[in-house]
């Protein structure tokens, strides 16, 4: 199960004295093993909005549920696949994806067992013993959503994971990213600054206008995988939220 | 391959040749020049007073003294300076407690508490030690303190949406790995700064032994080719202690750390 709900959540802090609104009244329901883009121009607060679901900030008012359950700080249940390089340089790709288990308290058989099915899923399997700094970006953040579908979560948060990526391994990452998401049939929450690769991965974009960042449009993507992108379709919503987010900024 | 093997062999034939200069250089320069074996001994002398009974008979209960008391601080300032630090570098309220009071100690050179060493312990060890302690601590609780403050927000969060959430666990798993390059090059540090405190603790004579007592010893003496070798010892044991440190941190670090020489 994976069914995430925001109900009226509104998110400000404090900057030089004066309060500044992240976030207004955002309601929003995330199927369970749906896959869910946010889009908007920078400093919309979409990550803001992916890290109170991961329950590393707290929102100034509403909720937000995952599967009825209320959400008040982090937990294994959300994966997160962060930006940058947040695998630990320090443990080698199958210590890193067997990280959460050891957290859990899982035996090292079982760690081990684990550590290689999801090794297999990313396609590393000859680089379990390496460590991080000998992998290129793009294998490392292989490896991160290893680490995080390790522990097995209802849902997958990832935050621009392939945005330090270039073109090419990015259209590649994206490409296995759908073929993992087939296999183990997780939600999947996914920001990105690429409107391109949210009409390519997406079941329902949700488009978020300038600050203070509210829901502008949500739009269904009913369409079958793999996408392609030089279709007239693909390029008719790809203008249409390219539109959308320059609207929103220019209102910002 | 053959040119790599080459510019080896280059470069250990300088080493042996500058090493042969500056002897033959010295040796000249103290026999015909100074002609004088209290203000310049030659490198001939010095190489008989090492293996003068004087020397040889009591170098190894020497070398030991030494050894003791610089285990002694470096082991104390480790055992409470790598907490403190870590504590500090992690909790802000523990920080802000401490830190005026390590900023009023933390200037006092070392040696100026030899006068408090020697009333609070005699002429004992644990004074040598007390001495070499303060030489080492505050290196080591800065290495340990900046380490911990510089570890990334991404592997603390990444921890802690893993299931690491407890202070004590992500200090365990997240921070004190990730300070380690930090934490050993502070010590590295101390260890030097500690090995300077040890000739000065020393030479105020809390022991009958010890490297740095008899350095002090054989100058009272004016035997000057023995403090010559003194000094020798002093400078090649802090070299082999330094390397040995940095070959243990290298072959523990670089597995996962390249380019980075603590």
């Amino acid at each position: 199960m994976g069914r995430v709900i925001i109900n009226s959540l509104s998110k400000s802090f404090a900057k030089e004295n004066e309060s500044i609104t992240a976030l207004r009244d955002i309601n929003l329901e995330i199927r369970d093993d749906e896959f869910v883009c946010f889009v908007g121009p920078s400093g919309c607060g979409k990550t803001t909005l992916l890290r109170i679901i991961a329950g590393l900030e707290t929102a100034t008012a509403g909720s937000v549920t995952l599967d009825g359950e209320a959400i008040t700080g982090p937990d294994p249940k959300r994966g997160m696949v962060f930006q940058e390089y947040s695998l630990f340089p320090w443990r080698t790709v199958t210590e890193n994806i067997a990280f959460g288990l050891e957290m859990k308290g899982a035996p090292k058989s079982e760690r081990s067992r684990t550590a290689r099915e999801y090794l297999d899923l990313v396609g590393l399997a000859q680089f379990a013993d390496h460590y991080p700094y000998e992998l290129s970006g793009g294998m490392r953040q292989r490896v991160a959503i290893a680490r995080a579908l390790a522990n097995d979560p209802d849902v997958l948060l990832m935050d621009e994971p392939f945005g330090a990526l270039d073109a090419q391994t990015r259209n590649r990452m994206q490409k296995e990213l759908l073929s993992i998401w087939e296999k183990t049939r997780k939600t999947i929450v996914f920001v990105t600054h690429s409107v391109d690769e949210a009409v390519y991965l997406a079941d329902r974009i949700v488009v978020l206008s300038g600050r203070p960042g509210t829901v502008r449009e949500v739009l269904d993507l009913p369409w079958a995988r793999p996408r392609d992108r030089t279709s007239t379709e693909f390029a008719d919503i790809r203008r249409y939220v390219l539109q959308l987010i320059n609207e929103g900024e220019q209102t910002q | 391959m053959n040119i790599r093997l080459h510019s080896r062999i280059r470069r250990e034939l300088l080493t042996a040749l500058s090493v042969a200069a500056a002897i033959v250089l010295w040796q000249v320069v103290a026999e015909f020049i100074v002609d004088n074996r209290i203000i310049l001994p030659s490198f001939t002398d010095v190489v008989a007073a090492f293996l003068s009974p004087a020397v040889m008979n009591s170098l190894l209960i020497d070398l030991g003294t030494s050894l003791l008391h610089f285990g002694v601080g470096l082991g104390a300032a480790l055992l409470i300076g790598i907490p403190l630090g870590v504590g500090m570098g992690w909790f802000r309220t523990l920080d802000s407690l401490a830190d005026p009071i390590i900023e009023v100690l933390r200037p006092i050179p070392p040696l100026a508490w030899i006068p408090f060493a020697i009333i609070w312990f005699g002429l004992t060890t644990q004074a040598a030690g007390f001495v070499i302690f303060v030489g080492a601590f505050f290196p080591i609780l800065t290495g340990a303190y900046t380490g911990l403050r510089g570890v990334p927000k991404t592997f603390v969060e990444a921890g802690k949406v893993l299931g690491c959430d407890t202070n004590l666990e992500l200090i365990r798993h997240i921070a004190l790995p990730a300070a380690l390059p930090a934490i050993a090059s502070g010590i590295r540090v101390a260890m030097g700064v500690g090995w300077m405190c040890l000739v000065a603790a020393e030479i105020f004579g809390v022991s009958r032994y010890g490297i740095g007592h008899k350095l002090w010893v054989s100058y009272s003496l004016q035997n000057m080719p023995n403090v010559v070798v003194y000094m020798l010892i002093l400078g090649f044991l802090g070299l082999v202690i330094d390397r040995l440190f940095r070959a243990y941190t290298d072959s523990r670090l670089l597995r996962w750390r390249t380019g980075e020489v603590v």
